[in-house]
């Protein structure tokens, strides 16, 4: 027996709490189209006017990393301490720059 | 007479609320913003070329693994702006092409030669210091993705000051000669970072309505005052000479004073007449036209891939 959600699209939700913050991820939810997903998005993921914005995007379209992978995938920035401001060790009365 | 439009737009910005991509907005302040930050993109970009010319001449592998993070930081700090710049409905080519045919400009800076590696130097610590002072001030920007783009550059700059200041250290507890070239390559950028700043509050062009807007959230001449002061303990713990024989503390109003700046230096700049105005376009369309090929391989490499799906599709 295929159930309901079976036959509706998974959609991640993102919703921007604030003007000027990012968008942030709150979860998912399952809706035959956009239209569809925004509305039960502001449903169960803005009831409490969490949000002033909200983006839906199929999960099928998003592309993920693996964080199996991240050990290979990030290896290239592990052995350069230079790119973080605290490797350089300056006078005390010019440290705060 | 204001339209309702024009009125909850100026409720946000009095609000201190952000505007975001597709909130109604005057076209003067879509515009307005697409100069500042597509200048800004530029500046990054062509930023690049200054340091880049020491690249190869990096006085130890561990320096010039430093530099071309920091090059490479910058490359991505234009990307950031490019695409905050894209969401006010203008393409990259089209803001490529305006940098390339002069109708957009770039910071007055980058037209300034990198004649030692001191200069490398003087760049990180006072040409990004300036810069941070700068950026800082706009992440309070009233436009959404630009303060974003801000917050996320400056987090990413200190290094960029830190290491520069560093490598000139180095050079001011070095050699006699070594010394030499850290007070000239001092002397050289130091009045130029000062005009990174902008004119005089009283003769910017976009200044008044940029305020307004809060687009702008400091002064020039407001901004620049603070740089001013704190350089001059950085300066002193070199052990260099302030290139400003004026500078002086005013007690009263809790800053340094200083000399005026060389203005018909800065405006002949601006207006294309520095040292290496023509060296830096030139080189950013020869490496613009170089490229060429690489996007025309990403194309046809992508249309490939669509015609082999659709093949396996049928």
């Amino acid at each position: 027996m295929t159930t309901i959600t079976e036959k509706l699209e998974l959609f991640e939700v993102f919703v921007r709490s604030k003007r000027g913050l990012d968008h942030k991820h709150v979860g998912s939810l399952h809706a035959e189209d956009h239209e569809q997903a925004l509305e039960y998005a502001r449903d169960c993921y803005t009831r409490r006017s969490e949000g002033v914005s909200i983006w839906v995007v199929k999960s099928s379209d998003i592309c993920a990393s693996q964080e199996d992978d991240a050990d290979c995938f990030y290896d290239p920035s592990d052995d350069k301490p230079y790119r973080h401001a605290t490797y350089y060790v300056l006078p005390d009365p010019v440290n705060n720059m | 007479m204001t339209t309702p439009q024009e009125q909850n737009f100026m409720r946000k910005i009095s609000a201190e609320e952000k505007i975001e991509p597709k909130d109604w907005m005057p076209d003067a302040y879509r515009k307005n913003l697409i100069r500042q930050i597509s200048q800004h993109a530029h500046s990054e970009v062509i930023g690049m070329q200054p340091e880049g010319n020491w690249l190869t001449r990096a006085p130890s592998l561990r320096r010039k693994a430093i530099l071309l993070s920091k090059i490479q930081d910058e490359a991505g700090h234009g990307l950031y702006l490019y695409s905050a710049c894209e969401t006010l409905g203008i393409s990259r080519s089209e803001m490529i092409e305006q940098l390339q045919s002069g109708a957009a400009k770039y910071s007055s800076i980058f037209n300034y030669p990198t004649l030692t590696w001191a200069d490398v130097g003087a760049i990180g610590w006072l040409v990004d210091g300036a810069a941070i002072v700068n950026q800082v001030s706009l992440q309070r920007t009233s436009y959404g993705p630009y303060s974003r783009g801000m917050i996320r550059i400056c987090k990413e700059e200190s290094f960029h000051q830190r290491q520069g200041y560093e490598a000139m250290l180095a050079l001011a507890k070095g050699s006699e000669g070594q010394k030499a070239m850290a007070q000239d390559a001092l002397d050289r950028f130091y009045w130029p970072a000062l005009m990174m700043f902008g004119p005089h509050d009283s003769e910017s062009a976009h200044s008044q309505k940029s305020m307004e807007w809060k687009i702008k959230r400091e002064t020039n001449d407001d901004l620049r005052q603070k740089f001013v002061d704190q350089t001059v303990q950085q300066i002193e713990v070199l052990g260099l000479e302030h290139p400003d024989k004026n500078i002086k503390w005013n007690e009263e109003r809790g800053h340094y004073d200083s000399s005026d700046l060389n203005w018909d230096e800065f405006w002949s700049v601006i207006n294309g007449n520095g040292h290496c105005n023509r060296q830096r376009v030139e080189h950013h369309i020869a490496a613009h036209d170089e490229g060429e090929w690489v996007r025309d391989a990403i194309t046809a490499y992508n249309e490939k891939k669509r015609a082999k799906k659709a093949q396996h599709a049928a």
